[in-house]
């Protein structure tokens, strides 16, 4: 999500709309879609919900533009808004009742990886099939909600740890703490399941 | 001073962010330099986080944009509507 935001003047863009020019929110958030929808379809686990609350999102994000500080990046402060949008949602679903937001950050210090003696390489042609593609979100969307938050933004939307840390109002230390954590937890149920679903079979035409 | 696999794990994120001190990363360096399980279980995690981050693990869904932006339109002009 940052290496277009780099190059757009987005203060210029912001206050070009604030001024009346709304219009230009459209090419604002453009770079941000992907990002705000998958950050939603990770806490929803449901595609109808996570696009209605990326549209809630943005509408927010348009309705209170003004109030908007230039000391953040649009893009942390898009995704601090669809994070709270998701978590309101999830209140309502009352799913959180079978999650605690509470983990104590120092339960459990250390987290045991699979273990493995050799790793061979999976390729990106992998992703190819459904089947890699799925055992992937599965396991994403699997994770503890405090740990799946922090690993969707740095690992998936590439964010900086300090970026994370402003977006969810939470301490670099517990962004860095939750980060290993989701990374070793898909470390240790991943590996096993890549390794087994097997090489890339080669096929002519993959319609899956 | 050795450290121990389990004290590796430990610093397996910070390592792929390159964020350790030097002092600690000679020490992972050192362990992984010799241990295969160690390497392993971080060439794995690198691997996983390559893939996970791919584009192709999640999709918008078909036709995402133009209903955003068709709500955002029906929003602005309500705004404008209402703000003269």
């Amino acid at each position: 999500m940052t290496e277009v935001a780099a190059v757009r003047d987005e203060t210029a863009m912001i206050a070009a709309i604030l001024a009346g020019d709304q219009r230009q929110f459209h090419e604002l958030i453009r770079p941000f879609e992907r990002g705000v929808y998958l950050m939603a379809l990770s806490m929803l686990r449901n595609e109808a919900e996570a696009e209605e609350v990326a549209q809630e999102a943005f509408l927010r994000a348009f309705r209170n533009l003004a109030k908007f500080r230039a000391d953040s990046k649009f893009s942390t402060w898009l995704i601090s808004i669809t994070l709270n949008e998701a978590r309101s949602r999830l209140r309502r679903r009352q799913i959180v009742k079978m999650e605690s937001l509470d983990v104590p950050e120092e339960e459990r210090r250390h987290i045991t990886p699979a273990l493995l003696r050799d790793w061979r390489e999976i390729p990106s042609e992998a992703l190819e099939r459904n089947e890699v593609r799925l055992i992937l979100r599965r396991a994403i969307e699997e994770l503890p909600e405090i740990y799946r938050e922090v690993f969707v933004l740095r690992d998936i939307e590439e964010m900086s740890v300090n970026e994370v840390a402003k977006a969810m109002e939470i301490s670099v230390s517990a962004v860095k703490v939750r980060l290993h954590r989701a990374r070793l937890m898909l470390q240790k149920r991943l590996a096993p399941e890549l390794k087994s679903a097997g090489p890339a079979k080669r096929r002519w035409l993959s319609w899956s | 001073m050795v450290l121990e696999c389990k004290h590796v794990w430990d610093h397996i994120s910070d390592y792929l962010d390159g964020a350790l001190e030097p002092e600690v990363l000679a020490l992972v360096q050192k362990h992984l330099e010799h241990c295969e399980l160690c390497s392993a279980i971080l060439d794995s995690t690198r691997n996983i986080l390559v893939l996970t981050a791919d584009d192709r693990v999640f999709e918008l869904p078909v036709a995402f944009s133009k209903r955003l932006h068709a709500r955002l339109d029906a929003e602005m002009g309500l705004a404008s509507g209402r703000d003269g």
